[in-house]
């Protein structure tokens, strides 16, 4: 009997106690982020997208060799003599024609290996993390800054550079 | 009343009759689920420390509006071993034993659909075509699920009926009238002539009398809880155990009938407790009508408070959603049989005695 009436005591206890636990949380201000308005800041060294900044890149290749998925691939031009490319931001000379700079980060594993070996820094993470496509394809992201033109151009400049100078030495071979 | 203010208007008994029994769907009913569902799922957001719905208008208010506009657009499923009749039949069978409830119930003293003498004993019997719809939906849906949910719910409703209507017989049995109309007239005035208090009379059968109200109140809270299927009383739907109950094969609209009428349910049955201890549409602290010498303002009042009230109770309801575990099927039945029952019996003995001092 005594049983009895401390089991229905007990049980209106645990439920007001419970219930009084549930109401403070109705007033307490809730966590949630509103994600697409409201977005969490990032930790400082969070990897995401990589970013290429041409104006810095000599086109050394040394990110793609460092890249363990092959994600990164630089086709590059050397300059004719009297070409002035200008200098990188920590005063390097640019000396190549970057005709080509594509990294697919369909197969990218944000391992940031690329980053390091860079003498200019000038690829880093950023903090995009939202670039989801349809298309695999579109992942391929081009960071090249010549136009198509301009890259025929510079890679017939230098094969016309090349051959003359081809000509130039057979010419001094043959007068020698 | 409103009857004969729709009978002066329309000059015809059947219309004005028509009227008066669509009345409580659109200007109460809908709206009201509509702004139950929402606040469900504010009350679930908020006391889980989350939001809730935030993306469809200011702080989602227009998220059930536009839940509705997709439930109208589903396919309506009926699979082939079903039993096309019965499974047609059960959702509009819900509903209608959840909505015949509203015909009684005293909303102000001016809208009320049917002024009977046999108010609440008309609600607790019609309110039993729900088990019957409940278990129709389950034994048609030929899913297991769904048949175990029904008798689940069928076995919950009818051991929880007993204890609420031990409490329905002792408040009519102090009082002498089960008319939900004049229950409410009885306890006019201030907040402490609500049968909760003891009731209007001054004297000392009011004091004895406040202890076991207060248990009468608890007993038909919770027993009206299981009623109508909500936790901790919500085995027959167990989302976890029994994918959704009874309704696991209803789709589109038939679905959200059932869902109309679970919302009603949880209305009709806070009212009929509001009602029954907390003065029904009576205003707890007089009115500004009569204060202000505006009699048509007592009605609206009135109205004012008596949602205020149902809502109240289905917020609490709401918030015990969000307190407490589901039960198993033994603890239900354990919890009715072994506690409420005895009790209220104690209960009704005990305010028979007091009521005849």
């Amino acid at each position: 009997m005594k049983e009895y009436f401390n089991n229905i005591f007990t049980a209106l206890l645990t439920i007001f106690v419970g219930m009084k636990v549930t109401l403070r949380h109705l007033f307490t201000p809730s966590v949630t982020i509103q994600y697409p308005d409201v977005k969490i800041l990032l930790p400082e060294r969070e990897r995401n997208r990589l970013y290429v900044n041409m104006d810095d890149c000599i086109g050394c290749d040394q990110c793609a060799r460092a890249c363990p998925v092959n994600c990164i691939e630089i086709e590059t031009v050397k300059s004719l003599p009297g070409e002035d490319l200008g200098k990188t931001s920590n005063g390097k000379k640019k000396a190549l024609w970057v005709t080509k700079f594509t990294i697919d980060f369909a197969k990218c594993c944000y391992c940031q290996l690329c980053v390091f070996p860079c003498p200019t820094e000038c690829i880093y993470m950023t903090d995009v993390y939202e670039f989801s496509e349809y298309d695999r394809n579109n992942l391929i992201y081009n960071f090249a800054t010549l136009t198509e033109e301009q890259r025929l151009e510079k890679i017939e400049n230098f094969r016309k550079f090349s051959e003359e100078k081809e000509k130039q030495k057979s010419q001094a071979q043959k007068s020698e | 009343m409103i009857y004969d203010f729709l009978y002066n208007l329309t000059g015809s008994s059947v219309l004005a009759g028509f009227l008066i029994a669509l009345l409580p769907l659109f200007a109460f009913i809908l709206p009201f689920a509509l702004f139950a569902v929402l606040l469900e799922r504010k009350v679930a957001g908020h006391i889980q420390d989350r939001l809730g719905p935030m993306r469809v208008g200011y702080h989602g208010i227009l998220q059930t509006i536009a839940d509705i506009i997709k439930l109208v657009q589903k396919e309506d499923i009926i699979a082939k071993e079903n039993d096309k009749l019965f499974f047609n039949i059960a959702p509009v069978l819900t509903f209608v034993g959840s909505y015949a409830a509203f015909a009684v119930i005293p909303f102000s003293s001016i809208f009320l659909g049917a002024k009977i003498d046999l108010g609440i004993f008309y609600i607790i019997a019609v309110t039993g075509l729900v088990v019957a719809g409940i278990l129709m939906a389950g034994w048609a849906s030929n899913n297991k699920y769904s048949l175990l949910g029904a008798m689940r719910s069928a076995a919950q409703i009818i051991s929880y009926e007993i204890p609420t209507i031990l409490v329905v017989l002792s408040i009519v049995m102090m009082t002498g009238t089960m008319s939900l109309f004049d229950l409410s007239e009885n306890q006019t005035g201030y907040f402490w002539n609500w049968y909760i208090l003891g009731g209007p009379s001054m004297s000392l059968q009011k004091f004895l009398l406040i202890p076991f109200m207060l248990i009468g109140f608890l007993i038909i809270y919770i027993s009206t809880l299981a009623e109508v299927n909500r936790t901790p009383f919500d085995i027959p739907e167990a989302e976890s155990e029994l994918v959704s109950g009874y309704h696991t094969e209803y789709s589109g609209m038939k679905f959200a009938m059932f869902f109309l009428a679970e919302y009603a349910n949880m209305f009709a049955v806070s009212a009929i407790v509001a009602t029954m201890f907390f003065g029904g549409y009576q205003s707890p602290f007089g009115y500004l009508g009569n204060s202000l010498n505006m009699s048509w303002l007592i009605p609206l009042e009135q109205f004012f408070w008596f949602i205020f009230k149902g809502i109240f109770f289905v917020f609490v309801q709401m918030w015990l959603r969000w307190t407490l575990p589901r039960l198993r099927v033994d603890q239900l039945m354990a919890a009715s049989w072994k506690y409420l029952i005895p009790i209220a019996f104690v209960n009704l003995l005990i305010i028979g005695f007091i009521t005849l001092i």
